[in-house]
């Protein structure tokens, strides 16, 4: 079984609506790839990312498995994160990596500090 | 930092309390980790009766629920009133064959999961309703799942108080410090809501929220 994972660069979402936005990534989803979203949505949007996956939740596609790794340091200087959000803000998110699956491929994300393990659906059959 | 963004928190819930007469109390968080058992525990030690029905099956609450003006008191006399709001769980996919894997019908699993989708995007819908908001977490799983982490993050957006209840502590595998480690700025009280233990705890923390 082969994976496809498809680099979305920020600025490839970033004059786009929200709405638009979350189509857009989803719909890639739909094709069976993995998305790897450079940065990250709004928290709003992470909202509407889910609500939109269940409007579209049919006999093929059955959701996401949805992950996105912040690079911050809980320690972080109060001072980085404050200069982060304001920057966020202007130029949005483009910190980090937001990772969307199609469920009936992945069938989990973890995510650690120093690494993202993916788990296929083919992963867990095989364990069986 | 920690101490400062809780006490800002606990500010809003009371003045919240104080000022409105029905604030909505919400109970978020992923399919199965106890809203409708909290739900029930806290009307039936407080109405006498249920809310809803439970089961092991997930997504058993597709519809957001309300029951209206519940008055809980406390040992020193004060009292707390809310319309209590229980939602479906949140999850980000719905697989009818789950269902059947769980032992439902091919026919009953598929309504099961067309309900379920839109019992979520209902319950995302609601968030903008909510006064305050109780996320329920079952203290046996990961709580750093990226549900759990969107539905926070939202309400923190949104500047909605949360308490965090990590749930099924009955159960050998539950960790109250793996939720408080995960949510450092949120108060986190476990319990177990089908077996009642320490839900006194848990209506104190309501009380000492409201002021």
């Amino acid at each position: 079984m082969s994976l496809t994972i498809q680099f979305v660069p920020y600025h490839e979402i970033e004059s786009l609506g929200s709405a638009r936005r979350v189509k857009k990534l989803i719909d890639i989803v739909k094709e069976n790839k993995i998305v790897m979203l450079q940065g990250r949505l709004k928290k709003e949007e992470e909202a509407d990312l889910i609500a939109i996956t269940m409007e579209e939740i049919g006999s093929k596609f059955k959701g996401i498995e949805l992950a996105v790794v912040n690079p911050e340091s809980k320690d972080a200087h109060i001072f980085n994160k404050i200069k982060n959000n304001f920057f966020g803000m202007i130029l949005g998110d483009r910190q980090g990596l937001t990772i969307i699956g199609p469920a009936s491929v992945v069938k989990e994300i973890k995510k650690d500090p120093n690494k993202i393990e993916l788990y296929t659906q083919e992963s867990r059959k095989r364990k069986k | 930092m920690i101490s400062i963004f809780r006490n800002f928190v606990n500010k809003v819930l009371r003045s919240l309390f104080s000022k409105k007469k029905h604030v909505k109390l919400g109970l978020y968080g992923p399919p199965n980790g106890g809203k409708t058992t909290l739900a029930n525990r806290i009307c039936q030690d407080w109405l006498g009766e249920d809310m809803g029905k439970v089961s092991n099956i997930a997504h058993e609450t597709r519809e957001v629920q309300i029951k209206e003006q519940i008055n809980i008191k406390n040992s020193e006399g004060k009292e707390l009133s809310f319309n209590l709001v229980d939602t479906p769980g949140i999850a980000t996919k719905i697989d009818f064959e789950e269902f059947i894997r769980a032992g439902l019908k091919e026919k009953e699993a598929k309504q099961r999961a067309k309900e379920a989708t839109k019992g979520i995007i209902d319950s995302i819908k609601w968030l903008d309703e909510m006064d305050t908001v109780i996320i329920v977490l079952d203290a046996t799983k990961d709580p750093l799942s990226q549900v759990n982490i969107t539905i926070i993050g939202n309400l923190q957006a949104r500047n909605i108080p949360v308490m965090i209840v990590a749930n099924k502590i009955d159960l050998r595998k539950a960790s109250i410090k793996k939720v408080q480690s995960a949510f450092p700025q949120y108060e986190v009280i476990g319990i177990s809501a089908k077996f009642g233990k320490n839900i006194d705890q848990f209506y104190e923390a309501l009380f000492a929220m409201a002021g």
